[in-house]
């Protein structure tokens, strides 16, 4: 077979025709037959009480079909969380309703108040703006810590305050660790903020629906990561629309990064409203409404301590986070900074003692949940900034105290004293490629050439770990998720043996109709392009979670691998019937059939036709036929590491930082497709310079949003990356997934923030400035205030 | 409503549009060509990005009367006559120089607007010619690599690995 089309070939991309020649069909891209046009009349107040809401006005302007408020979805249930957290005292958390338009109350810049459904965007557009609400402005709730204060204003009046839960991990450990920190050698604190971030996929969200009176069914296209969980999610929960008359299909999808998980509002609300104007339903998002009604990642304030013995080994991590909600909870918003976070705190480490307390707040702000990495880069970003100051306090290269206290390559499974067991790693091989990378013993002679030019030059390293391929469906529900996290897939074969692969999983981005169709080619021993993937409609794919916490291929893969298995064995019952052979003796290679030890062959073409074609079949045994399905639950999560290393140089006259050269050294396991993969880590590593360099979402004091376009909120453009220079080459393969793969998608945006952060400092204390924190993002005028306070 | 007409990809087109229609509303709703992308509402993303008149232009920062009598070319145009990939479509494929593709189009017609004027651009100047194009999926690496490639330039030279 090509050499180009199996595992470990980095094969072009078949999607990337019809992107590039402008054929891609994304949502916005669909207009149905008759359709209208929904405008969103949102709240411009952080906090208030709605006292009326005239439509008179624009009821009667040109075009306008039907106007909607909460009013008009009282029979629906509201927005569901799909995760329920339980705190430190055994209490399920605090969990607001979350009506698709506001009830009595505006929680946030953004809240959804009424909807005009027209003939015309413009005429929508025209008449919302004739739309007269009144609201009574109340105190809005902002600041996480003033916000559980006893006393403080409440973001909902029916809670018994503004703390979602308090959630202590590993909460026998709690005395123990404060025992460990009062008698250590030395202990390293540091405060800071893991900024909040807007995903800001290219595409803004979209969602058209259509219902159909004749057979009572709805068909909703969205801008998602992953269409049955939207389906299971509305139709179970917010419009009591059984399955099977509810079809969710997500086209081309521009990005997603995790905004586009969740079940939105505006999803329920054309799905809803398609049926009572009897006419299909369009909304598409603008970017300044993306910035105010796509949840936001990140939003953590935190104090970690970090303890060491005399010989500088770790005993004891001790963390407390303050962690921003928002105004509601998004549907896996509570999972992010506790199970999510709370066990990735041992870090590459074998520190014995953790213990991660985490007090969840809601504040009138957009909701928060997961952003790539979801808790994994918040982990990340404490542990190896206070790893890095600890070596700095102590005097010690921070490589080599890594090096000091990493799990060692024999230690592996490892059982972590954060409830993961790491199946595999070799983080020494790791953190020594990259140092091999960055030219660590000529560093000095690249410090004194920037002094030279007067420029202060640093090196960042962090050596990041990460739990993905989410999840075991049974240890999840245990923490308390409300869905499984298996996934599925239909391999179905067609008589003349081309291929159509049905699968749970969702592209928009990542590539999977070229490497999921690579692993199913090489294990037949057929042609890549015989092979297609289909994805995104639940209508053609069977029930699967779909696409986030890089777990397409660990468990997406791994169901595809499943089902072609089935596949592979009954194809051998019926070669070995074709060729009058036992079915032990049947081997398949390079899409033929043999018996061992003869000459005796069949083409996988042949034995696909028989089975659709059974005139010479053992009908007695098996079915005609060749389709089959798998359902694959892993047993453990996958555990990628790398060392990342970035290399700056600071302007001590403004504060400028630029990123002069960035490393990632990965161990992803093994590797479908090594180009998709290096695309992977730049653009998580993209985003991880953005989060630590550019990009930050600032609220004023009465909760308005100050960074809501892309002049405010500084994205990453191409003047501001470096080349980056990534390896995959040390490879610690899974041992719990039939492809030993670890993914890859969220590792850049996990591993890059601390090197950059650490790089930074490390400029200015080489440079003879006492600094050693600043908070992201290191815009020039914060670094020239560290250096000049 | 005024009624304007245009050359769109070799073809003459016409249409009645509001003095306020921009021109990537002109082109995504009325012709149906839908590869021009918004992706934005403040002139910043660039997905947008089409021919008018052989220059470089956000759709959306123009209205459709602007265009009234100019050559359009977007990104349907952009293939070869018999359909293949033009040279920086080809290389797009070739280096990876695209994800979810959202911003491609705007990026390839921004890329084929650069190479029009400078046939062999440094990696800085394909960088500042690309300030006004976003992409949040590729942190840009394969997107400069594509078009050094497609300008005939040796890729592994600016590319660290
Ligand atoms: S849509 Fe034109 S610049 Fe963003
Ligand atoms: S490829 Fe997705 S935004 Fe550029």
């Amino acid at each position: 077979m090509p050499k180009d089309g199996g595992i470990g070939a980095s094969t072009k991309r078949r999607e990337d025709v019809r992107f590039l020649t402008g054929k891609g069909r994304y949502t916005d891209d669909i207009n149905l037959q008759n359709q209208t046009y929904a405008w969103f009349v949102r709240s411009d107040i952080a906090h208030g009480t709605i006292q009326n809401i005239d439509t008179s006005d624009a009821e009667s302007m040109d075009g306008v079909v039907k106007i909607f408020t909460s009013k008009d979805f009282e029979a629906a249930g509201g927005i569901p969380c799909g995760w329920q957290v339980t705190d430190r005292f055994g209490q399920p958390m605090q969990e607001p309703k979350h009506p698709i338009l506001a009830e009595g109350k505006v929680r946030h810049v953004g809240d959804p108040i009424a909807v005009v459904v027209a003939e015309t965007l413009e005429q929508a557009r025209d008449a919302a703006e004739a739309i007269d609400i009144d609201i009574d402005e109340l105190e809005p709730v902002l600041d996480m810590k003033a916000a559980i204060q006893d006393g403080a204003t409440k973001v909902h009046d029916d809670l018994t305050s503004n703390l979602c839960y308090d959630w202590g991990f590993v909460e026998e450990n709690r005395e123990a660790v404060d025992e460990a920190i009062k008698n250590a050698h030395h202990v390293t604190t540091l405060e800071l903020v893991n900024n909040r971030l807007c995903a800001n996929p290219m595409e803004p969200r979209v969602a058209v629906a259509d219902y159909s009176q004749a057979n009572d069914e709805y068909t909703l296209y969205t801008t998602s990561q992953n269409p049955h969980v939207i389906r299971l999610l509305m139709g179970a929960f917010v419009l009591s629309i059984p399955e099977h008359k509810l079809r969710v299909v997500a086209p081309d999808v521009g990005g997603g990064f995790g905004s586009k998980i969740y079940h939105y509002a505006e999803e329920a609300f054309v799905t809803h409203a398609s049926k009572i104007v009897g006419r299909p339903v369009k909304w598409t998002s603008t970017r300044s409404e993306a910035f105010i009604s796509d949840a936001h990642g990140r939003d953590h304030v935190t104090k970690i301590e970090l303890a060491m013995d005399e010989n500088h080994k770790f005993t004891a991590v001790r963390t407390d986070t303050y962690a921003n909600m928002g105004a509601y909870l998004s549907t896996f918003a509570p999972s992010i900074p506790t199970w999510l976070h709370g066990t990735l705190m041992a870090g590459n480490y074998t520190t014995p003692l953790v213990y991660v307390n985490v007090k969840a707040v809601f504040t009138n702000t957009v909701p928060v949940d997961a952003y790539r990495g979801a808790g994994r880069p918040e982990a990340t970003f404490q542990l190896e900034r206070v790893v890095d100051k600890a070596a700095r306090e102590i005097g010690m290269d921070p490589a080599e105290l890594r090096r000091l206290n990493f799990i060692k390559p024999d230690q592996f499974p490892y059982d972590t004293p954060v409830a993961v067991t790491y199946d595999t790693g070799n983080y020494h091989a790791t953190l020594d490629k990259g140092l091999e990378m960055v030219d660590y013993a000529n560093f000095d002679a690249r410090v004194a050439e920037s002094k030279a030019r007067g420029k202060l030059r640093g090196l960042g390293l962090a050596h990041f770990i990460e739990a993905c391929g989410i999840a075991p469906s049974n240890l999840v529900g245990q923490l308390g998720a409300r869905a499984g996290l298996y996934e599925s897939a239909t391999v179905r074969v067609n008589a003349t043996g081309s291929i159509s692969v049905m699968t749970g999983s969702h592209s928009h981005g990542q590539g999977h109709e070229t490497s999921f169709a690579q692993v199913v080619a090489e294990m037949i021993g057929i042609d890549a392009s015989q092979v297609d993937i289909v994805h995104g409609d639940t209508s053609k794919t069977p029930m699967g979670m779909g696409t986030y916490g890089s777990r397409s291929i660990a468990v997406g893969g791994s169901a595809m691998v499943r089902a072609t298995e089935k596949i592979i064995n009954k194809a051998k019952k019926i070669a070995a019937h074709l060729m009058e052979a036992s079915e032990g003796d049947i081997e398949l290679k390079d899409g033929q059939f043999t018996v061992a030890g003869t000459d005796k062959s069949v083409a996988w073409g042949d034995v696909t036709l028989a089975a659709y074609v059974p005139h010479n079949y053992p009908l007695e045994e098996i079915e005609p036929g060749l389709e089959e399905t798998a359902f694959y639950d892993p047993s453990n999560f996958t555990y990628p590491s790398g060392a990342y290393i970035c290399e700056v140089e600071v302007d001590p006259d403004t504060g400028k930082v630029d990123v002069l050269g960035f490393i990632a050294a990965d161990d992803f396991g093994n590797v479908i497709n090594p180009m998709i993969v290096e695309g992977q880590v730049h653009g998580g590593v993209a985003q991880g310079i953005g989060q630590a360099m550019l990009e930050n979402t600032v609220f004023d004091e009465n909760g308005q949003l100050l960074s809501g376009s892309f002049m405010d909120y500084a994205m990453p453009r191409a003047s501001d990356m470096p080349m980056f220079d990534v390896d995959h080459s040390c490879q610690t393969p899974c041992t719990h997934n039939p492809l030993g793969v670890k993914g890859c998608g969220e590792a850049g945006a996990i591993g890059s923030p601390p090197a950059v952060v650490n790089a930074v400092i490390d400029a200015l204390q080489r440079g003879g400035y006492d600094v050693d924190h600043i908070d992201m993002p290191v815009s020039p005028s914060r670094v020239w205030e560290a250096m000049n306070k | 409503m005024s009624k304007i007409s245009m050359t769109v990809n070799g073809k003459s087109v016409s249409g009645e549009v509001e003095g306020r229609t921009l021109l990537v509303e002109f082109l995504r709703e009325d012709l149906k060509l839908t590869g021009t992308h918004v992706g934005c509402d403040t002139s910043q993303c660039g997905a947008c990005t089409v021919h008018v008149d052989g220059k470089q232009v956000k759709s959306c920062t123009m209205f459709a009367a602007e265009a009234d009598g100019a050559e359009v070319k977007t990104i349907e145009g952009e293939a070869n006559a018999d359909g293949s990939l033009s040279v920086v479509q080809q290389a797009f494929q070739d280096y990876h120089g695209l994800q979810c593709g959202f911003c491609t189009p705007g990026m390839v017609m921004a890329a084929t607007a650069l190479l029009g004027k400078n046939p062999k651009p440094t990696e800085l100047e394909i960088r500042e010619h690309l300030e006004g194009n976003i992409c949040r999926c590729t942190g840009y690496h394969n997107i400069v690599k594509a078009i050094m490639a497609a300008s005939g330039q040796d890729v592994p030279a600016v590319a660290a690995e």
